[in-house]
């Protein structure tokens, strides 16, 4: 069969495969032109608050008090730090544990009612827009705050409760999946040995998949932190760190879109809120790389 | 120590409407190795696994009849599942060590049924990887992971695991066949050794295998049990055609 090696014949095959490799690294060059400039024009506008304004990032990163019009102004982003990571990480305590036990749930206890009803009702939370959240938690959250606890309703705790549930699909799912994917022989193995089945879930089948598990966290966390609306919509956005988890307090993100359209481009004011900015993507970042990590380990 | 056997009685498995296992009765002796062969899909492995009711945990997997250990049928509602399966362990044919240390991979089974003391504990993991020989290869590391072991020695520790628990019977679903031919001869002295102490059920695609380390060979089909004989008759002077025909590699 020499003639199939033909240079002739073979020729439309080539010229496809090279529209092919054309087509789809000119994709991906689009994407990451994409992104370097969005870290590029990120970083430049961020960092200029410390060469051009000279502002002193230590300042930015440990002040208390944030006024950026004020005389002389003050850039102190520890408040909406200190929010971010609070509500964020609440969040995660909170919808953590309803996320592994509900995924608990549909695979080891009722997977064919958990799968088929279950599991899409809570891929469909993941669905409905933030502002919902926000104005469900505005108007459900923080008047039985309000009423139950001292103070406005407002602050961390309605805004760690709209996250809570905001995050709780990724959360559940990917422990879903976590658990779904355990090699069926190792809980097998559990219950020869007389094992029972809370046994070889608690002992066997939560610590084998724990790195997924944390996986699930980080990403949920990940998520809370750069949700700026529904947390905007009921911390209160004062600029201060709160004494208590019913006071007002602020976001990077609630702080951003609040003072964003009342600056001019290129201002002070604004060059501080590119710097809220950038602090963000360099936690997502960091977030990514957790979670990079943790599939690495998780791989046994 | 009391040696105990175990029997089964019509034991028939169904998955939803189709039958995997038809009426089989056989009776594993104590201190005994009994070989089931037969081709892929006879049955064989879906009835070692009814023995120890691993079986209950297959959605639409219905088990019928009865299986004796004593006096005592365990194929009825009323048994506790978790303490027989304590009396009967089990190996697969591929090695699962749990995803912990070698120590804790045999403390396991004894912490949960209620031994804490530390001493105790480090007395069984010793003497369980000694019936398994593994103790020599394993006793400088017991606290590195299981799953740095060769495939050979997780299953040796696999089989160590659940010597742990003292069973009476063990299950050993083609324990080899995943393993290299060192690791095999490795695992089949075992079986000879652990012969003196337990009633073995194994079940091998491996006509040589079951010559070797069985002393009775039941031979399955479509299934059925064909042909239940001491593995020498079986292998040198089959009753059946099928049985001939499947020794002498025509079929399976």
């Amino acid at each position: 069969m020499a003639q199939s090696f033909d240079r002739q014949k073979a020729k439309p095959h080539i010229a496809e495969e090279w529209v092919g490799k054309i087509v789809t690294l000119l994709c991906i060059a689009l994407l990451i032109i994409t992104i370097f400039s969005i870290v590029y024009f990120v970083a430049s506008k961020g960092l200029s608050t410390f060469f051009k304004n000279n502002v002193n990032p230590i300042d930015l990163l440990t002040g208390l008090k944030w006024s950026p019009e004020g005389e002389p102004p003050f850039f102190g982003a520890l408040p909406f730090i200190f929010g971010s990571f609070s509500t964020s990480i609440l969040a995660a305590l909170i919808a953590a544990p309803l996320g592994f036990c509900a995924s608990v749930f549909m695979v080891e206890i009722s997977p064919k009612f958990g799968r088929r009803y279950l599991q899409p009702v809570i891929e469909l939370l993941a669905g409905i827009p933030s502002v919902v959240y926000g104005f469900v938690g505005l108007s459900v959250i923080v008047p039985f705050f309000r009423d139950v606890f001292p103070g406005q309703g407002i602050g961390i705790a309605a805004g760690a409760l709209v996250l809570s549930i905001m995050i709780l699909p990724t959360i559940t799912t990917i422990a879903t999946d976590a658990l779904a994917a355990l090699p069926k022989g190792l809980k097998e193995g559990s219950y020869a040995l007389g094992s029972t089945r809370w046994q070889t879930i608690y002992r066997i089948v939560l610590p084998t998949t724990l790195p997924s598990l944390m996986t699930g966290i980080v990403l949920g966390i990940a998520r809370a932190f750069g949700e700026a609306l529904a947390v905007q919509m009921v911390i209160g956005n004062a600029p201060h760190i709160p004494r208590s988890l019913f006071e007002s307090a602020s976001t990077l993100t609630s702080a951003i879109t609040l003072s964003m359209g009342n600056t001019a481009m290129g201002s002070l004011a604004n060059n501080a809120l590119w710097s809220l900015a950038l602090i963000l993507m360099l936690m997502t970042f960091v977030f990514v790389f957790i979670v990079r990590f943790l599939e690495g380990r998780s791989k046994l | 120590m009391e040696h105990i056997g175990l029997t089964a009685k019509d034991l028939s498995v169904h998955y939803g409407d189709r039958p995997a296992v038809k009426k089989v009765s056989l009776d594993f002796a104590a201190k005994q190795v009994t070989a089931l062969i037969g081709p892929s899909g006879c049955g064989k492995s879906t009835f070692l696994r009814s023995l120890n009711r691993m079986n209950d945990l297959i959605p639409n997997c219905k088990v019928t009849g009865e299986i004796w250990i004593r006096d005592k049928n365990i194929n009825s509602p009323s048994t506790d599942v978790v303490s027989l399966r304590q009396k009967i362990g089990m190996v697969w044919q591929r090695p699962n060590p749990f995803h912990k240390s070698i120590y804790e991979n045999i403390a396991f089974g004894p912490r949960y049924h209620g031994i804490k003391n530390k001493k105790a504990l480090d007395e069984i993991v010793e003497q369980s990887l000694k019936k398994a020989a593994l103790w020599e290869e394993t006793k400088d590391r017991l606290n590195n992971s299981a799953l740095a072991l060769s495939g050979g020695q997780q299953q040796r520790l696999c089989i160590a695991r659940s010597i742990a628990v003292k069973p009476d019977i063990i299950l050993m679903d083609e324990p080899a066949s995943a393993l290299d031919p060192v690791s095999t001869s490795k695992i089949e002295e075992l079986i000879a050794d652990l012969k003196r102490d337990y009633c073995i059920v194994i079940v091998t695609h491996n006509m040589q295998q079951a010559a070797r380390v069985s002393d009775k060979t039941a031979f399955f089909l479509t299934g059925e049990v064909m042909e239940y004989d001491l593995t020498q008759n079986i292998f040198t002077n089959p009753q059946r055609q099928e049985t001939s025909d499947y020794i002498t590699g025509r079929f399976g």
